[in-house]
């Protein structure tokens, strides 16, 4: 017990040595953008840590997820665009309805015919009818909308409210969607799961890439609002000026000329002004890593945690113990899904802007699952560090390549071709790292860098 | 009837020809995915990686051999290289397996944990491919492009609808029946492929009579990165080289080993068909085809496509939905070789 709290401190020691490192060495602008995105990943494999460590469900629809969680942040944050919505809401709107009949109607089919042979043939005709019935309004609204003013909307936009509520609205569409697809999937074995979870992240992306009324597709929104103030705005504030005059004193002091005293404040005040920004995105994102920290420790060694537990290890004696195995699966998919919906809007909150081409599985969803492996599955701590770790990594392995690749061609001239070759594919080292750190844990410390917690109580 | 002549060409142009070379494509690989899931009992998330692989070597053999004016003539180039690039793949997988995989299946880990570091290999091999060749596309077809060009078959027959036939559509499709007709022979006749038989259907008793797990899961190498290999290539003359589109494929691919059965050898070719023909029925718009077959009264004003070709990936999806759910063993029963 007490050999593994201090496996966890020297960790988060180590962790927070290399931030302060990349602040010193490189600069702190930098050394704040790894944090957020390292908070960001932290909860997203929390999130898979839950339905992977708690309960052993291969999820690879993480992408999925995180895109849904952005769509939040846009649909929530975006202004509406009225005149799209008289021209085309409507249609939409009740092609939408059409849609959820169809899926009652599917739904009550099934239940009514549950044995009947004929039963896939009448749900197949219903389907068809249905959506050649939704094709004949629905297209003709969503060209309506996509010629509004096609060059800067062109989509419904959203709510107009507060940024920092699509947290929430993102992790709700994306459990909705995981809800979905759990129904259909989780009865299967794991690694059908699997490529199911992999499909339905794909479709998701290219749902968001083509339908540009609901999400302006590949032309990308950008310039969404910010919960926390502009860098343009806090150099003109007042308060914001005196305490980085305050903070900065003994520097300014030495500086005794008038203009040279002016140019070097207002330089800091812009350097501060973008470190301050970026240290309440580091706030904020906190304060939502530790809710979810303590609301999942909580539940983990809660009886639920204890119950979960069980049927990862052992599904046959935990179905036999009167537990209802696909139900507990579909619960647990559906809260892991929702903290990586959480996550994907803090990211597009992170950004302010929504650009469905950069959802790449390999970033999105394999990245993730190294986090979680990397740190140790069924660990919240250890979910974090994971996150920390290997987003570190990942950002710091292009310069960290560059280094060696220059001390180990350090023979060769700047004009040689294989050298210049190394230095172009320096990008992809990090690739190389991410696989090699996985193999190596997997094989060496299958368990993770903190393992997980057994209590037996 | 001239109207239904050129109805018929048309989708044989646009349907047929197009789907039954990415069919094989998929089948080739379908049945890589196939032989490990049998035999090593995991899903294997690199193999698109190995595709990938199998491809870049084959382009840079290419490349050297082209260097030296060495070609085939009226054939690409790529074939001469091909041995090569298989050689390669198969010591890259055996590479693998002897640094990675071996160790779990020695183990005996749960199937899920070896596809979890299926991962880890799929992200050094794509590191592997992105250091030595770069991103970028490459076009490495050389020699006759085209068996029939649409505009000779056009002048020949005198229909409106032309009719072309790209040789790597042949190709495609001859190299793939070579290689299913190999594998098959091989897995009924041969006594090492009835030990993989038997090894696939009941490792413990397979052990028992005395086969060598060893030696099954070195044949099982070799096959599988042959088969990577060829399908890469094949899937790279034809569409052109793009390293990022082959972590695409894995999808495809295993929904048409699952659509068949997964395990199932004759399963997966099926399966490669049957996502290849779905995938290309549904998203090609058929404005064209009704115009020839419906009198002008009659005649579509949309563009009469179910889906956008966006969407590919949405049917490959619901088929492997759809067989999941009605007959979760695949259209033939799964699990062994």
């Amino acid at each position: 017990m007490i050999k593994s709290n201090r496996l966890e401190i020297l960790s988060i020691l180590i962790m927070s040595l290399l931030l302060l490192f990349v602040g010193f060495l490189q600069s702190w602008s930098l050394s704040f953008s790894i944090l957020n995105m390292c908070i960001i990943s932290a909860i997203m494999s929390m999130g898979i840590n839950m339905q992977w460590g708690y309960a052993g469900i291969f999820n690879v629809g993480i992408m999925g997820f995180t895109a849904l969680g952005g769509l939040a942040a846009v649909l929530v944050s975006h202004a509406p665009i009225t005149e799209a919505w008289s021209a085309g809401g409507l249609g939409i709107m009740i092609s939408f309805l059409i849609l959820v009949l169809i899926s009652l109607i599917v739904y009550w089919i099934n239940r009514k015919l549950k044995t009947n042979k004929k039963k896939y043939w009448v749900i197949t005709l219903v389907i068809i009818i249905g959506l050649i019935i939704v094709k004949l309004i629905y297209h003709p609204s969503v060209l309506a909308i996509e010629a509004v003013n096609p060059t800067l909307t062109g989509f419904l936009g959203g709510m107009g409210l507060p940024i920092i509520f699509s947290w929430i609205v993102g992790g709700f569409f994306a459990a909705a969607v995981a809800f979905a697809i759990g129904k259909i999937t989780l009865g299967l074995r794991s690694d059908y799961l699997a490529i199911a979870t992999l499909g339905i992240s794909e479709i998701i992306i290219a749902v968001l890439k083509s339908e540009e009324w609901l999400s302006r597709g590949v032309k990308n929104v950008v310039g969404l609002k910010r919960p926390v103030p502009y860098e343009i705005d806090l150099q003109q504030t007042e308060w914001f000026i005196l305490a980085v005059q305050y903070l900065n004193q003994s520097y300014l002091l030495d500086i005794i000329d008038k203009l040279e005293y002016e140019k070097v404040l207002n330089q800091l005040v812009i350097n501060s002004s973008i470190i301050f920004v970026k240290i309440c995105y580091a706030i904020l994102f906190s304060i939502v890593l530790l809710i979810i920290l303590y609301l999942a420790n909580k539940a983990q060694i809660s009886p639920w945690g204890r119950m979960m537990r069980a049927i990862r290890d052992n599904e046959t004696s935990a179905n036999a113990m009167g537990k209802d195995v696909v139900k507990r699966h579909l619960q647990i998919f559906v809260i892991g899904s929702g903290v990586v919906g959480i996550a994907g809007a803090m990211l597009i909150t992170l950004d302010s802007l929504f650009t469905p081409v950069s959802f790449q599985p390999l970033r999105y969803t394999f990245l993730i699952w190294i986090m979680v492996i990397v740190g140790g599955s069924g660990n919240n701590l250890g979910a974090i560090l994971g996150g920390f770790i290997i987003w570190f990594t990942w950002i710091e392995a292009a310069p960290a390549a560059q280094f060696v690749i220059n001390i180990l061609t350090s023979g060769l001239e700047d004009t040689n071709s294989f050298k210049i070759h190394l230095l172009n594919s320096i990008p992809y080292f990090r690739y190389l790292f991410m696989g090699t750190i996985l193999l190596l844990i997997m094989r060496y410390r299958p368990k993770g860098i903190i393992p997980e917690k057994i209590r037996y109580s | 009837m001239i109207d239904f002549i050129n109805a018929i060409v048309l989708l044989l142009n646009y349907i047929f020809i197009p789907a039954i070379t990415y069919g094989s494509q998929l089948a080739l690989g379908a049945l890589g995915i196939t032989f490990i899931y049998g035999i090593l009992r995991f899903a294997n998330f690199s193999h698109g990686e190995f595709m990938s692989f199998g491809t870049m070597s084959c382009i840079m053999v290419t490349w050297f051999f082209q260097s030296n004016n060495i070609n085939l003539g009226y054939f690409p180039t790529a074939l001469l290289a091909l041995p090569f690039a298989i050689l390669s793949t198969i010591a890259l997988s055996l590479l693998f397996n002897k640094f990675v995989f071996n160790y779990y299946r020695i183990q005996r880990s749960a199937p899920v944990v070896i596809a979890m570091a299926s991962i880890g290999v799929m992200f050094v091999i794509n590191a592997i491919i992105r250091i030595v060749i770069g991103p970028n596309d490459i076009k490495f077809f050389d020699g006759q492009k085209f068996i029939i060009k649409a505009k000779h078959f056009k002048n020949l027959t005198g229909l409106n609808e032309g009719l072309a036939l790209k040789s790597t559509q042949v190709l495609t499709v001859f190299i793939t029946v070579l290689l299913l007709i190999f594998v098959f022979w091989f897995l009924q006749k041969t006594k090492t492929g009835k030990s993989m038989r038997a090894f696939s259907d009941n490792e413990d008793l397979a052990l028992l009579s005395g086969i060598n797990p060893s030696k099954v899961v070195f044949i099982t190498w070799l096959i599988v990165g042959t088969l990577a290999c060829v399908a890469g290539t094949l899937y790279g003359l034809d569409k052109g080289y793009k390293p990022f589109t082959y972590l695409g494929l894995v999808l495809p691919i295993f929904a048409a080993a699952i659509v068949g059965g997964i395990g199932n050898p004759i399963g997966a070719v099926v399966g490669g068909y049957t996502i290849a023909f779905s995938e290309i029925m549904i998203t090609y718009a058929y404005k064209k085809f009704f115009k020839y077959l419906l009198p002008e009264s009659l005649e579509p004003t949309g563009m009469i496509q179910l889906l956008s070709t966006d969407y590919k990936f949405a049917v490959s999806f619901t088929i492997l939905t759809i067989v999941l759910l009605v007959r979760p063993s695949g259209i033939f029963k799964g699990r062994t070789l």
